[in-house]
């Protein structure tokens, strides 16, 4: 069989069933397909063989007859997760060389159902960008190109690298994480299924930390199906995480009916901003009338608070990175810097975090630890956590009315130009005035490829669900999917 | 808010990041427009409403104060960047 890397999750979760292919098979031709494609920049730490001894030992396990569905699939990790004695460094200079010596849950999980790890993926530097342009290991670069282009695009960030190495068929599925927007931000400039599930229902043990009252991990596939097979797989309770929710994990696969009759579905005035492309209202459109044609009601809602999620996240998000980050201190992991004649302990802080943290991160390390500061805690950060609160409320007020999921566009626009200059850091923070608002109240969303735009470009469209209801909101996601039929991808220019 | 020099370094200074002198304005800038994007926060009317703590309303969990963990020194210290004698090793920090 050639090609077996373009495979989706559930056929190849079927073929391996029937015996038609192997897992060995299956890896080795994501690890061809890997070798070929080093332009993209998306594998930073090759683990092929753990990737054949996880394989050998899934087709093994999947001839006993004992195979849950992700054994023997082949997938990348995002960086951010602790894998056992392999590199695990954030795309941080401040983590070279560390190697846990422990696996995180969600990897755990994977590798426990049979999962392969083919190696690591690159990704914006301790999940702080939204173009995977802070990484210490360089751009990610999107196999999309504008049609009659070859000018570099950015895949999105932070789950840069995970987006790129499912669009460019690398890998059958990969982990990526979302804080404000990281793993639907990258989805959408790739044109593939990214879902960050309710805050509590995947383990954030072993994640390194960016802000964690916010961030999520979550799967990044080809289509939807793939996407409730993988979430299965990587969610549960688990006590090592105190904000881990103790509640069963539900067979999300078989919530995808495809039927959503009845279904009230919000269309929140807010998210109609001003200088928004027109293909992506248009899109938007569409959107909404594929799902009224599949049996849905639609309903214009308000989220009064919309405006202000942003502004709310980069207070939030700062602040607690501030903390997180401080364990980065040249003592326990990673990174020193070399000492100067005379210099104390405070000189090796100052330093080794200079040297090992990004400017992206510097910046976002010292705006949380302004806003944390005696003086500004009250006026900054005490309010950003009154605005959430209001931002929450304002999700809570339209499920309580009746809806069941809103539809949003997931980006302001399509993949943009690597290097592409802002006039300040926040014209890139923009990237996530979509996406955000879920990461503050806490809610599923996911994005899933729509259309293309008029150069050719995958666009997503994001829908939000439910607490808990991830099982509805993934079939939403596939009557919304199926409506569409968006079955493009890249052409191979690397 | 515009954020001055002086206090970019003491912000510098107080997460422990060494920034040099010259880097200063053009970091206070950052600073400053970043702040200002935040201000727009000061619109709203945030009158009696509790600053969040959890996103879901849970009591976080509690278990027996008791040790669950330990006699791992040699895997906790392998990472680190000086280790010595079963210590993390730093610079002298008392006279």
């Amino acid at each position: 069989m050639a090609n077996l890397n373009t495979m989706k999750i559930a056929e190849a979760r079927d073929a391996l069933r029937k015996g038609d292919v192997t897992s060995v098979e299956l890896t080795e031709a994501c690890l061809s397909a890997i070798e070929g494609a080093s332009a993209l920049n998306a594998f930073v730490h090759h683990t092929p063989d753990i990737a054949r001894t996880q394989a050998a030992a899934a087709d093994a396990r999947i001839a006993s007859g004992d195979a849950p569905a992700m054994c023997g699939i082949p997938l990348g990790i995002k960086d951010l997760f602790c894998t056992k004695g392999v590199p695990s460094q954030a795309a941080s200079k401040i983590l070279e060389g560390f190697k846990p010596e422990y696996e995180s849950t969600v990897s755990s999980k994977l590798f426990d159902s049979g999962a392969v790890m083919l190696g690591k993926l690159n990704m914006d530097e301790f999940a702080m960008g939204s173009s995977n342009e802070t990484s210490v290991y360089g751009d990610v670069v999107n196999p999309w190109q504008a049609t009659g282009s070859n000018t570099p695009l950015t895949p999105g960030g932070s789950s840069g690298g995970s987006a790129a190495a499912v669009a460019a068929r690398l890998c059958l599925g990969a982990t990526g994480t979302d804080t404000g927007g990281s793993i639907r931000q990258p989805a959408a400039f790739t044109g593939i299924t990214g879902i960050k599930p309710t805050y509590g229902r995947c383990s954030r043990w072993g994640v390194v930390a960016f802000a964690s009252s916010l961030d999520q991990a979550g799967p990044m596939t080809q289509d939807v199906r793939d996407a409730a097979i993988m979430l299965e797989a990587m969610c549960g309770y688990d006590a090592k995480d105190s904000t881990s929710a103790d509640l069963a994990v539900p067979n999300f696969e078989a919530a995808l009916t495809g039927d959503i009759r009845g279904k009230v579905i919000g269309i929140p005035k807010e998210y109609r901003m001003d200088g928004m492309p027109g293909e992506i209202e248009t899109l938007w459109e569409q959107g909404r009338e594929m799902l009224r044609e599949a049996g849905a009601e639609i309903r214009d809602i308000s989220l009064p608070h919309t405006k202000y999620a942003l502004p709310a996240y980069y207070v939030i998000a700062p602040a607690e990175a501030s903390s997180n980050l401080a364990r980065y201190d040249g003592v326990r992991f990673g990174h020193r810097a070399a000492m100067a004649a005379g210099d104390g302990i405070t000189e090796m802080y100052e330093k080794t975090r200079a040297e090992g943290f990004g400017p992206e991160v510097q910046r976002r390390v010292m705006i949380g630890t302004y806003v944390l500061s005696a003086g500004f805690y009250d006026a900054y950060y005490n309010r950003a956590r009154r605005v959430r609160t209001l931002i929450k409320k304002d999700f809570e007020d339209v499920f309580a009315e009746g809806i069941d999921a809103i539809l949003t566009p997931a980006t302001p626009s399509a993949a943009f130009e690597l290097g592409k200059s802002f006039d300040d850091p926040v014209q890139m923070y923009l990237n996530d005035v979509f996406t955000v608002t879920v990461n503050l109240a806490g809610l599923p969303g996911i994005s899933v490829p729509t259309g293309l735009d008029s150069a050719g470009l995958p666009l997503g469209l994001q829908l939000i669900g439910r607490p808990w209801e991830e099982g509805a909101l993934l079939n939403t996601a596939f009557a919304l999917e199926q409506a569409a039929g968006f079955a493009e991808y890249p052409a191979k220019w690397y | 808010m515009s954020i001055d020099s002086t206090t970019a370094a003491k912000v510098a200074k107080l997460a422990r990041i060494k920034v040099e002198q010259d880097q200063l304005p053009a970091l206070a800038d950052e600073f400053s427009a970043i702040l200002g994007f935040i201000e727009q926060l000061n619109e709203v009317d945030v009158e009696g409403v509790e600053p969040m703590v959890s996103v879901t309303p849970m009591r976080l969990p509690r278990r027996e104060d008791v040790v669950t963990d330990g006699g791992q020194a040699a895997s906790v210290l392998k990472n680190a960047p000086d280790a010595r004698e079963g210590f993390f090793a730093v610079p002298k920090v008392v006279e």
